[in-house]
C-alpha cells in the first residue's frame, strides 16, 4: 500500500499526493494507493491488515529543500514525544506509534520524507520539491519490486 | 509572603493553543486565568460581501472536528432570513449528518483525549498498550461518525453537500443502508463505553452552573429549539443578544460570553442533558441511571459519562432516521431578500449561534458567530478556581495535572473560539 500524506493547498505539503499521482498505472496488481490530506488518525485504520506500506510525506526543512530521506517507520527516530498535543497535532509519527501499541502496524513500513521549503496556505509546490517527484516515484517502484523478497525474509 | 507560580505552558489534548495561569496568595487561589493565544481568525469579516450560497462552505472551515455545526447554524440563519423552512426528510437528513458529527467528535474526545486523564496515562498512545481494546473501539466510533459525513456530506472533513434549502445531492435509501450495520456496532460500543467510564475515579466537585441549551418540543436538541436555562431563560434564538453579551478580555483572543447581569454559564453535553433529560429515550435514561447519573449532573468531571451517553443517543437516533428514510428532492427553492436571519444549533461542545444580515441579492452584509468554547471560558475559569482551591496544599505537579484535566472536561475547541494551553501558578 502506498499512501501520500499532506494538504495539497499548503505548498510543499502536497508532495505526497503528487508522488501518488506519478505512480498511477505503474504499480503491480494488489498494491493500493491512497492520499490522506487531513485527519492522520485515520491512518491507523487505513493500513491495518496491510503487509507492507510506504508513506510519502513532506518534512520540515533542515537545510536542503527537495532532499529525500528514507526512514524505517519502526525505527526510534519517528517516535513521538509523550503527551499527545491535540488531534490537530496527531501526525504520522503518532499514527505509527498508536498502531504499534495496538499491534496493528504493518510489518514493513517505510517513510519517504521530502524536505519542503514552504507550507503557506494556497501556495504551489516549490520548484526544488517538484523536481524530485519523479525520482521518489522511481525509488518507490523499485522498493515495491523488492517486497516479495522482503515478505519472504520476514517469514524466514 | 512567598510567591509561587505554577505554569502549564501549553495545554495538551485540546483543539488549539492556550495556556493557564494560576496565582496563589496567602494560601488562597486569587486568580485562575485561561489565556488563549491562538491568533484570531476573522471568519466573520471574510463572510462580508460573499454570496449566501458560499456561507456553508466557508464556515465549515472554522473546524475540522465540528464543521457540520457551523454549516447547520449558517443554513438555518439563511433560511430564516429568506422566509423558508426545511422540513420532512431533508430536515431528518440534516439531523443524521449532525448525529455523525456528535459520534466522531465525542468518540475522539472520550477515548483518545479525556480517558487517559482518569487512568493516569500521558496520552492515548501510552494508554493503548494496556487498553488496546478500548482504543480500537474509540477509533471505530470515530470511523462510524465519519462514515455518515462521507456518505451524506461527500467527504469526512468539511463536507461539501450542504446548501441553503437542503443539499446539493441526497443519498438513495440503498446508499444509507450500509451505515446501519456500522451504527448498530457504534451504539453497542457506546453502551459499553458508558459502563466503562462510569467506573473511573471522579474528583469530588459539584458546581452551581447556570446550564444553557436548546430545547425542542419533543426531541433531544440538535438543530432546532428555544434557548433555555435552569434559571428562567426561555428565548427565541433571535433574542439571544437581549440576554447574552460578548466581552473582550486581554488574556484571550476569543471573546468571553456572559449572561447580562449574571455572568458565567455552561453550554455543552452536561447542559443539554440537564435541560433535556425528559427528551431522551427510555433506553438512554436507563443507561444513565445504570451509570449512576440522576437527571441533572453537576460534577464537570462526569461530563465524560454524559458525552458517552450522547454517543449512544446519536447512534440510536441515526438508526431511526435511516430506517424511516425516503429520498426527498435535494433542496427547496430560496429567493434571496434583504433581511436578518438567525441560526442556533447544538454543536458537540454546546450551542453555536449565528446571525447574518443580507443585502437584497443575498450578499452578506454582516455576520456574527458565537461558538461554544468562547461561551464556556468563564465557566472553565470558575471550575479552575474551585479545583485549585480544593487542592491548595497539593504539589504543583498535582495541581497542574488536575487543572489540565478540568479544562479537558470541556473538550475545548480553542481553534474554533479564537480562536491550547500553558498553565502558570503564582503563589504569593
Amino acid at each position: 500500500m502506498i499512501i501520500g500524506l499532506g494538504n495539497p493547498d499548503r505548498g510543499d505539503d502536497g508532495v505526497g499526493g503528487l508522488v501518488v499521482e506519478a505512480l498511477a498505472g505503474r504499480l503491480p496488481e494488489g498494491v493500493e494507493t491512497m492520499v490522506r490530506t487531513g485527519d492522520m488518525l485515520g491512518l491507523v485504520e487505513d493500513w491495518a491488515g496491510a503487509q507492507a506500506v510506504i508513506c510519502i510525506d513532506a518534512a520540515a526543512t533542515v537545510g536542503a529543500p527537495g532532499r529525500v530521506h528514507r526512514i524505517d517507520g519502526h525505527a526510534e527516530a519517528l517516535l513521538p514525544e509523550p503527551g499527545l498535543a491535540s488531534s490537530h497535532a496527531f501526525g504520522l509519527a503518532e499514527a505509527i506509534a498508536l498502531s504499534r501499541a495496538l499491534g496493528t502496524a504493518p510489518p514493513v513500513l517505510f517513510v519517504y520524507a521530502i524536505e519542503g521549503s514552504g507550507f503557506d496556505t494556497g501556495a504551489p509546490v516549490s520548484a526544488e520539491v517538484a523536481a524530485v517527484v519523479d525520482e521518489v516515484a522511481t525509488r518507490v517502484l523499485a522498493e515495491v519490486a523488492r517486497w516479495p523478497a522482503t515478505a519472504e525474509a520476514i517469514r524466514a | 509572603m512567598a510567591t509561587k507560580t505554577i505554569k502549564v505552558e501549553y495545554i495538551s489534548r485540546v483543539e488549539g493553543e492556550g495556556a493557564l495561569d494560576l496565582e496563589i496568595a496567602g494560601g488562597k487561589v486569587t486568580s485562575a486565568q485561561l489565556r488563549i493565544f491562538e491568533p484570531p481568525r476573522f471568519f466573520e469579516a471574510f463572510l462580508r460581501g460573499r454570496g449566501h450560497e458560499e456561507i456553508p462552505d466557508i464556515v465549515a472551515r472554522i473546524c475540522g472536528i465540528c464543521p457540520v455545526a457551523y454549516q447547520m447554524g449558517a443554513v438555518h440563519a439563511i433560511e430564516d432570513a429568506f422566509g423558508v423552512k426545511v422540513e420532512g426528510q431533508l430536515r431528518a437528513l440534516r439531523r443524521l449528518l449532525y448525529c455523525g458529527e456528535w459520534i466522531e467528535s465525542h468518540g475522539l474526545h472520550v477515548v483518545m483525549l479525556h480517558a487517559p486523564d482518569f487512568l493516569g496515562y500521558p496520552d492515548a498512545i501510552q494508554m493503548a498498550a494496556q487498553h488496546g481494546d478500548v482504543v480500537r473501539r474509540g477509533l471505530a466510533l470515530k470511523k462510524a461518525g465519519n462514515e455518515i459525513l462521507r456518505v451524506l456530506g461527500g467527504r469526512e472533513i468539511h463536507p461539501v453537500s450542504v446548501k441553503p434549502g437542503g443539499f446539493h445531492r441526497v443519498p438513495t435509501k440503498a446508499e444509507l443502508a450500509p451505515l446501519a450495520e456500522e451504527l448498530k456496532r457504534a451504539r453497542d460500543i457506546a453502551v459499553d463505553l458508558v459502563r466503562w467510564v462510569a467506573k473511573f475515579p471522579f474528583p469530588d466537585l459539584e458546581q452551581d452552573y447556570e446550564f444553557v441549551a436548546m430545547r425542542h418540543k419533543d426531541e433531544y436538541p440538535l438543530n432546532e429549539g428555544r434557548l433555555v436555562s435552569n434559571r428562567g431563560i426561555d428565548l427565541d434564538i433571535a433574542d439571544y443578544e437581549t440576554t447574552f453579551e460578548e466581552r473582550h478580555v486581554a488574556r484571550s483572543t476569543a471573546l468571553h460570553s456572559l449572561i447580562k447581569g449574571r455572568g458565567a454559564y455552561l453550554v455543552g453535553p452536561m447542559a443539554r442533558y440537564a435541560l433535556n433529560f425528559d427528551r431522551l429515550p427510555a433506553s438512554i435514561q436507563g443507561l444513565a441511571a445504570e451509570a449512576g447519573l440522576g437527571p441533572v449532573e453537576r460534577n464537570p468531571f462526569k461530563s465524560i459519562i454524559v458525552r458517552s451517553l450522547e454517543i449512544a443517543y446519536a447512534s440510536e437516533e441515526a438508526l431511526r432516521i435511516i430506517a424511516d428514510y425516503e429520498r426527498p428532492e435535494p433542496a427547496v427553492l430560496l429567493e434571496p431578500r434583504a433581511g436578518v436571519g438567525y441560526g442556533c444549533t447544538e454543536a458537540p461542545r454546546g450551542i453555536c449561534w449565528h446571525r447574518y444580515e443580507f443585502e437584497e441579492d443575498g450578499t452578506v452584509k454582516t455576520a456574527k458567530i458565537v461558538p461554544p468554547t468562547s461561551q464556556n471560558q468563564p465557566s472553565i475559569e470558575a471550575d479552575l478556581m474551585s479545583v485549585a482551591t480544593s487542592m491548595i496544599d497539593a504539589s504543583d505537579d498535582e495541581i497542574r495535572h488536575r487543572c489540565e484535566q478540568t479544562i479537558r472536561n470541556y473538550d475545548p475547541c480553542i481553534s474554533c473560539s479564537a480562536h491550547f494551553l500553558k498553565l502558570t501558578v503564582t503563589r504569593l
